[in-house]
């Protein structure tokens, strides 16, 4: 075998543009595919990330997302009594009342964009551990104050700490930048949540989040809120909740990729076939000589493939290191669910360059498959008659 | 006459290769022709927007509403001929996979500023005197059976609970840009209700929609309404429907954005095969135009020779493919049902394919070519294979 293995590849080397052009097909099918299934992956990841497994969200039943739900304040106090709420050293609840609004922004190339502000407590931070205040400070309660998410701070035009935010009839002051990473808070702007109720005049709250006292409690905390007669609310696990506001795009997003991938394969497999039947009828007399040799019918056959499969996987491979440099590069667009933006970053996982590679694999070999075979079906007398 | 029978038969001399790349080549067509349409299924909300209307809508936010009182105020600016006013009411119809736009709406005056959502006489006298009824669009009527005279509730998401409808009339969309499958019912049904459940929700709307009579004063009537309101607890902020539309489709951009892109590389795959089969082509042949050369023809004539023989192969491609765009088209619309209102191909992508299909067989001559015209006679006569 291993002769041929030479054979094969120094073939390819020696039929460079060839080779090259039937690699290049390859390499732009997988980097369409690996580029679009990095944006859903980092789409999915940002949202999953956001939420944490021991914190509840409560929002009004069949709200969907923060913003369309209403909370009463008489219904806010009765979720804050239930007993599974965490506490913290001073033996207040780990809970907080939020509001959730969206105002249009202007982004820094000129377009507007729904944002999320939303209005927080002194508890709001402890709560989420992968929220960090990394300039300023946070709000005071009461004030006309902010702080930026890094996302928001860096697509968005003067919201520098210092710098002066108009909406809702009010100048509001950015007194610090909050880092979460590549989660959904990165894009989001907050503010103390008694001065948003007054500014936007809303008196209710969108929801209620709390840590849980012990994590697997969450069952008996939604009963009791699910079937509090008093109460419209349904309860989530956080990272649940964020996990469903994903779905719609993500999977968006890979039919896309799949169904894009799919069509454009067959142009990249039908210009692997072309590659590889020319190679078969150029090389009719070597394939003759080689069975005289002694190679069997089965060898010339794997030969072939295999030629076809490195051509392939080359190609694959080159699509997939292109495609890594799209990590690099943030996106945002705005969710259809929440209706708000969100940034996120394209995301390769070892599953996604997996599927790459195997996907490229398959694509040489189904390729490579009928011009391989014609080779081993050669008759050795016709063959070394040829040309 | 003579050069294309030379063509087509050199075209065809590998026949199974030829074949081959036609169909790449109408794959790529296809391919390119589906994501041009899906681009402009996107801007359909423009395309479809008209310039004498106007939409005025909360300076901070669509989610946040205006007092419906405004309506009066906006109606004494001067060229304003006509104001209804709306709620995006975001309910779901039985599950949440079917996605239905729906809308309450001030019923009158929104068929008049809307005269291409068509309602038969009768079909708009039923709805406008029921309070529970509503209209649906001919293609979301189609996809969930319903006739008129059904029961249809929605579960409001933002507005919660269970809410009825009769269904009263089908429209059906004058032009072909118009969304067939949206629903809408009166303002007033929703207000009522919201009037008993959440008062301080009541009688605010989402949206003005304002019709103008004179297109070309769009920019200083949208100013004047908003200076009304300016210091107000509302502010307004009022465009064009079609800047307002434009707006939406900018929020999705990097998505559009990676469906251009993407138009794009299948191209470059096509270039890349067509490129090959025709390199291959000419390597063949380098003897044939060595031949050629020494019987007298220059440059001109072999580089015909391949350019020709590379368009016939891509432009048969590009017209199978652009003939298969149709009924493909067709197959995916049925499939995806409500989930893409609008969904036609236009001239211009047909005129695109094309054109792309001309300079894909160009580009994918030139370096064959180059190589026809340079090869030396000598050698290439007494080259083997």
């Amino acid at each position: 075998m291993t002769p041929l293995i030479i054979y094969n590849i120094r073939n390819i080397k020696t039929r460079r543009l060839t080779s090259l052009l039937t690699g290049l097909g390859m390499a732009f099918v997988v980097f369409v595919f690996s580029s679009v299934m990095m944006m859903a992956e980092g789409l999915e990841k940002s949202l999953v990330d956001t939420g944490s497994y021991d914190n509840v969200i409560v929002i009004r039943r069949a709200s969907q997302a923060e913003v369309q739900s209403t909370i009463q304040r008489t219904e806010a106090s009765i979720v804050e009594t239930l007993p599974w709420i965490g506490k913290d050293t001073d033996g207040r609840n780990l809970s907080e009342r939020e509001l959730v609004v969206l105002i249009s922004l202007l982004k820094k190339d000129g377009s507007p964009s729904n944002v999320v502000i939303r209005g927080t407590g002194e508890r709001s931070l402890s709560i989420r551990r992968q929220v960090r205040l990394i300039e300023g400070r946070m709000p005071r309660p009461g004030s006309t104050e902010i702080v930026v998410g890094t996302s928001i701070k860096k697509g968005f035009k003067n919201l520098e700490p210092g710098s002066r935010l108009r909406f809702a009839l009010r100048e509001w002051t950015v007194v610090g930048i909050i880092d979460a990473g590549n989660t959904a808070f990165s894009s989001e702007i907050w503010a103390p949540v008694d001065s948003l109720m007054q500014a936007f005049k809303r008196p209710v709250y969108s929801s209620v989040v709390f840590k849980l006292m012990v994590p697997q409690d969450f069952s008996s905390v939604k009963k009791a809120i699910e079937t509090d007669p008093r109460l419209g609310l349904e309860a989530k696990r956080e990272i649940d909740f964020y996990k469903e506001q994903s779905e719609v795009m993500a999977r968006f997003l890979r039919i896309l990729g799949t169904s894009l991938s799919i069509v454009f394969s067959l142009g990249a497999i039908i210009g692997a076939m072309i590659t590889m039947y020319a190679q078969v009828a150029n090389r009719i007399q070597e394939i003759g000589t080689l069975r005289v040799l002694g190679f069997q019918r089965r060898e010339i056959l794997m030969s072939f493939l295999f030629e076809s499969v490195i051509l392939s996987l080359a190609g694959g491979i080159t699509g997939l290191v292109f495609s890594s440099f799209l990590q690099f590069y943030t996106v945002s667009t705005l969710n259809w669910q929440t209706f708000s933006e969100l940034a996120f970053r394209f995301r390769l996982t070892p599953g996604i360059v997996l599927k790459s590679i195997v996907f490229s694999l398959i694509m040489g070999a189904v390729g490579g498959i009928l011009p391989a075979l014609r080779a081993s079906r050669l008759n050795i007398v016709n063959a070394l008659r040829t040309g | 006459m003579l050069l294309l029978k030379l063509l087509l038969k050199n075209a065809f001399r590998q026949r199974l290769r030829s074949i081959l790349t036609i169909i790449a080549t109408t794959i790529a067509i296809l391919a390119f022709g589906f994501l041009r349409t899906i681009v402009d299924a996107w801007y359909s909300g423009v395309e479809a927007s008209s310039p004498k209307r106007l939409v005025t809508r909360n300076a901070i936010s669509l989610t946040t509403p205006l007092p419906i009182s405004y309506k009066d105020r906006i109606k004494k600016v001067r060229g304003v001929s006509l104001v209804s006013y709306g709620n995006w009411f975001g309910g779901i119809y039985i599950s949440e996979k079917n996605f239905i736009p729906n809308f309450a709406v001030d019923a009158a005056t929104y068929l008049e500023l809307y005269p291409e959502y068509a309602l038969s006489a009768e079909e708009k006298k039923a709805f406008l005197q029921d309070r529970k009824g509503c209209v649906a669009g001919r293609k979301v009527a189609r996809e969930f059976g319903w006739r008129i005279g059904d029961t249809i509730v929605l579960k409001g998401t933002i507005f919660p609970g269970e809410w009825e409808f009769t269904l009263r009339g089908i429209y059906r969309g004058l032009r072909p840009s118009t969304d067939e499958t949206q629903l809408f019912f009166h303002f007033d049904y929703l207000n009522e209700r919201l009037k008993k459940i959440y008062p301080q929700r009541a009688d605010h709307a989402g949206f003005f929609l304002i019709g103008i009579d004179d297109p070309r004063r769009a920019a200083e009537i949208s100013l004047e309404i908003d200076s009304l309101f300016k210091n107000s607890l509302a502010e307004t902020l009022t465009e064009t429907e079609k800047s307002f539309q434009l707006g939406f489709v900018a929020m999705t951009e990097a998505i559009l954005i990676t469906i251009k892109l993407v138009s794009y590389v299948i191209i470059a795959i096509i270039l890349a095969i067509v490129a090959n089969t025709m390199s291959m082509n000419v390597r063949e042949r380098l003897s044939e135009y060595a031949v050629m050369k020494t019987m007298g023809f220059s440059w001109p004539h072999i580089s015909i020779l391949v350019f020709g023989e590379s368009l016939v192969i891509t432009t048969t491609g590009a017209i199978i493919g652009m003939l298969l765009t149709f009924p493909a088209a067709r197959i995916f619309v049925d499939a995806m049902g409500t989930l893409m209102p609008v969904f036609n191909i236009t001239e211009k992508t047909l005129i695109l394919d094309f054109i792309i299909s001309m300079a894909v067989g160009i580009s994918a001559g030139l370096l064959p070519a180059w190589k026809a015209i340079r090869v030396p006679v000598q050698r290439a006569l007494t080259r083997i294979g």
